[in-house]
């Protein structure tokens, strides 16, 4: 375990997020709870955006049953290392599927940043692009630079499998940003925005 | 109960699945969902999603209600506990939520570690937040769906179906 290194790591999780989410078009977000929620409400709140705020382990699927409802609209989910190393399972039920429109971003500051930054596994030996490869993903990176993550914008935005980045970010804490914390005016403007008023 | 009897109420609940406008199907296997699982795979207004946990299948759901489909979830009662924290996606969401859950650990049971999940499947979903429709007899099963999942996408509310072992028959590995 070294928790140390992810201290000088080159890219800053709010400039990654805002980079993937300018110019997103009507690409539909599904951010994974806590520092991950956050950054997507820093590069602008958005009623297609559905930051969750609990559910630990659920971004991921999340986004599959969202992408496999909506096959004409490209898919991003956003979360972090510690998210995504509880529903590393779900990796495995999206290569299955296969969905063409969803790529799914991981922040790995190597930390858990909302309890006081304690190391996850991924500052051991873990190595979650291997993970993906491994449970099935036709396409999968590690970003540890500017110059990776623009070449690897262009999978996010018209990937014709689904894309899975593990993005090497700072571990730092930027300011909240917070988004509306009540689940049902989030599902309410996500559904408003998207289909339109109910029948 | 024979696999007759057993082919015959899945083709009955899958009749209601349909009715109902359900498109994505998520499971987690059970003996006693074999047929209905084979009949949504096969289904072209369907799309089935195996899981490898079922609380994978109550986030999947989430999302997609969110993009306008409906959902189930098939599991046994063991995978009840798995989906506990996962459950206050749809409650606090007041999203709908139809669980169609096989029963173990009941009268009969051959495996002594299904037990404790299986007494305490119905009391762990009510604690959160899921509405119960118990079952123990076949012929009220297509009836017993219909208005859950009727209470489910009309209310919005999470349901679940608990289909007994008296209609699933006993699992005793030829003992």
């Amino acid at each position: 375990m070294d928790s140390e290194r992810s201290k000088h790591y080159p890219l800053y999780r709010r400039q990654v997020v805002a980079r993937l989410l300018r110019d997103r078009g009507d690409m539909l977000v599904v951010a994974g709870l806590g520092a991950s929620a956050w950054d997507i409400t820093a590069a602008g709140d958005d009623p297609l955006n559905f930051p969750l705020w609990g559910a630990m382990g659920g971004a991921v699927p999340m986004g599959l049953g969202l992408a496999l409802s909506q096959p004409g609209r490209r898919v991003l989910v956003v979360t972090g290392d510690g998210e995504m190393l509880m529903g590393l399972g779900s990796l495995a039920t999206v290569a299955l599927q296969s969905p063409a429109n969803l790529g799914i971003v991981v922040l790995d500051n190597e930390h858990y940043g909302e309890t006081g930054m304690q190391s996850t596994h991924t500052a051991g030996n873990a190595d979650l692009a291997a993970m993906a490869i491994a449970a099935g993903f036709p396409v999968c990176d590690t970003v540890w630079d500017d110059a990776g993550l623009e070449a690897a914008l262009p999978l996010i935005r018209n990937g014709k499998a689904p894309v899975f980045l593990n993005i090497k970010i700072r571990a730092e804490t930027p300011p909240l940003v917070l988004p509306p914390k009540q689940g049902v005016v989030l599902k309410n403007r996500f559904r408003l925005a998207l289909l339109g008023a109910e029948e | 109960m024979t696999q007759t009897d057993i082919a015959t109420w899945s083709g009955e609940i899958y009749q209601k699945l349909l009715r109902h406008r359900v498109r994505q199907v998520a499971y987690v296997p059970d003996a006693g969902h074999l047929h209905l699982i084979e009949r949504c795979i096969e289904s072209r207004e369907m799309v089935s999603v195996p899981l490898t946990t079922e609380e994978e299948g109550v986030a999947l759901l989430a999302g997609a209600w969110l993009g306008g489909d409906r959902g189930v979830l098939l599991m046994q009662s063991s995978g009840v506990g798995n989906c506990l924290n996962m459950l206050s996606l749809p409650r606090v969401c007041e999203m709908p939520l139809v669980m169609l859950v096989t029963m173990r650990g009941e009268c009969g049971e051959f495996n002594p570690w299904q037990i404790p999940m299986g007494r305490n499947t119905e009391k762990l979903l009510t604690t959160a937040g899921v509405l119960t429709f118990p079952v123990d007899e076949s012929g009220r099963l297509e009836e017993v769906v219909d208005s859950a999942m009727r209470k489910a996408f009309e209310g919005p509310s999470a349901v679940a179906v608990l289909i007994s072992q008296r209609i699933l028959g006993v699992k005793n590995f030829g003992k």
